[in-house]
């Protein structure tokens, strides 16, 4: 048996735009055990719902992360609407659908450009993050924000798009459909990055499912698993199947996610086809009491919402429980055994976000 | 913008943020905004960097960690406050756990306001930044020794 060492990898390290901290324990090359510590990020954002009332607590919610941020504020909305019971108008719904998949759209091409990053292929890097910022300038143009919009609210959505804004939303993702097309050969047949990606991280389907793997980390393992299928927004209306893999490794989780942007382009057509005419929101009057809880399939897997409401404007409890704490034992069990190299694919491939985990 | 004898390297680090303004950081990276045209180098190594791009507020359990990043910057250093969170706290400045903005734990030179801070106004922020480095470099050679502040290490 070789020399045992202890090697702390974070908070603050190249590969990481997010403070996160793990020790490795060593053995020569290989990897015994990862221990994480967490905590750099916590904010402590659940305990703001004694200080804002329930109609503010939407725009602290979305800052709950900046990636996902919009379905954070729907999953939020959604659980207070379903107290309260308030129907959100079709328009509305579909609105948010068409925001949810472009925030799909972006979040993995952001981990596609960071995989690569991680993998020391810039040009490719910077390939995927070209194609984001077409969709961030969708973003701009239909609510104002890049990153963080606040459309949503209690009751439905603020803006609307017309009908050229629509256009224009499917022009670009025609164009991105092309252009991922080329870049998917070099992700997915490239010898190089295969050579990365091939049997690094292997997590069995009964792995994933006994670790409570979530999202397209569980999905790449063949565990059939979209809470989208649960039906909230206009999802119910609209025609899919959630992505699979088999293999379970590092390559199969690349392979997930871009089908689901491929997926995520074919809902914003259906959607963009069937959108009608109407309302944005219904207005929302009294205030809750009940409580619920709400599932939404965020980019990174299941996040979960509950609300608790008492009857006055200020909730009793929120609680946000986001995909990457669900994925972090998986995660650990695949770092397991495997090669220091290695370290930052396997991390980056449960697509981490530290903010969401800690709030 | 002054005329830069030296490439500042940049480092960016995130306190308790909500993640929004890093990745405007990182799109400021990119080929699109390419804030790299300005004479910068991204880095990922404290001991090389002079100027600190900071996201997000403190909480009690990152102030080390940005402390000891700052410590083991070489001098002159320029510290850049990216997003409203780190120029104040933010949104989530009554929040049990945040402490207030970067300027609790380190001395701020560049405030960048905004939620999410825009690309433009980081790059505006940093386009700043380098100037003030080379500002502070120039009164360092000339043996001026406060060319950052008093009583740090
Ligand atoms: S300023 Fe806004 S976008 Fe930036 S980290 Fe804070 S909450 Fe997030």
């Amino acid at each position: 048996m070789g020399k045992q060492s202890i090697i702390p990898f974070g908070p603050q390290h190249p590969v990481l735009p997010e403070p996160i901290h793990l020790d490795l324990v060593m053995e020569d090359e290989k990897i015994l055990e990862a221990v994480p510590s967490i905590g750099f990020v916590h904010r402590g954002l659940e305990s703001l719902v004694e200080k804002k009332d329930y109609q503010e607590m939407v725009y602290v919610i979305e800052r709950t992360c900046g990636i996902c941020s919009f379905m954070h504020g729907m999953g939020y909305c959604e659980s207070i609407e379903h107290i309260m019971n308030v129907e959100v108008p079709a328009r509305g719904r579909f609105l948010r659908t068409i925001w949810c998949e472009m925030s799909r759209i972006h979040s993995h091409l952001l981990w596609l450009g960071l995989l690569a990053d991680a993998f020391g292929f810039e040009s490719l890097f910077y390939q995927c993050w070209r194609m984001r910022e077409k969709i961030l300038d969708m973003f701009e143009m239909t609510t104002g924000g890049r990153v963080i919009f606040s459309v949503n609210k209690v009751g439905g959505v603020l803006k609307d798009m017309d009908e050229g804004q629509i256009r224009q939303i499917l022009d670009t993702i025609e164009w991105i459909e092309k252009e991922l097309t080329k870049i998917k050969k070099t992700f997915l047949n490239d010898y190089t990055v295969e050579t990365r990606l091939r049997g690094v991280g292997v997590l069995t389907k009964e792995q994933a499912h006994d670790l409570g793997a979530v999202g397209p980390f569980a999905r790449a393992s063949g565990v059939v698993l979209d809470m989208r299928k649960r039906g909230y927004a206009a999802y119910p209306e609209l025609d899919f199947e959630p992505v699979t893999s088999e293999d379970g490794d590092s390559w199969a989780r690349c392979e997930v996610r871009i089908n689901e942007i491929f997926q995520a382009i074919d809902l914003i057509r259906q959607a963009a086809a069937k959108i009608p005419a109407g309302d944005l929101a219904v207005e929302v009057k009294g205030n809750p009491e009940g409580e619920f809880f709400m599932r939404v399939e965020q980019p990174r897997g299941e996040a979960v919402y509950f609300s608790k409401g008492n009857g006055t404007k200020f909730l009793d409890r929120m609680r946000v429980r986001t995909p990457t704490f669900a994925n972090i034992p998986g995660m650990l069990q695949t770092l397991k055994g495997a090669d220091y190299a290695d370290v930052p694919i396997l991390i980056l491939t449960i697509d981490p976000c530290i903010s969401c985990t800690e709030r | 913008m002054a005329k830069v004898k030296k490439s500042p390297w940049v480092l960016h680090y995130d306190g308790a943020s909500c993640n929004g303004c890093d990745i405007e950081v990182l799109a400021c990276l990119t080929p699109v905004y390419d804030a790299e045209r300005f004479g910068i180098v991204n880095t990922g190594d404290p001991m090389q960097a002079d100027i600190l791009l900071l996201t997000g507020g403190i909480n009690a359990q990152c102030q080390e960690v940005v402390k000891q990043i700052y410590e083991q910057m070489p001098r002159p250093k320029v510290v850049v406050a990216v997003g409203t969170c780190a120029c104040t706290g933010g949104v989530f400045k009554e929040a049990y756990n945040i402490l207030g903005g970067a300027d609790t734990t380190v001395p701020v030179d560049i405030y960048v306001p905004g939620c999410a801070a825009r690309p433009q106004s980081i790059i505006d922020g940093i386009v700043k930044a380098v100037a003030l480095f080379q500002q502070r470099s120039d009164e360092h050679d000339k043996g001026i020794v406060n060319g950052s502040r008093e009583g740090e290490s």
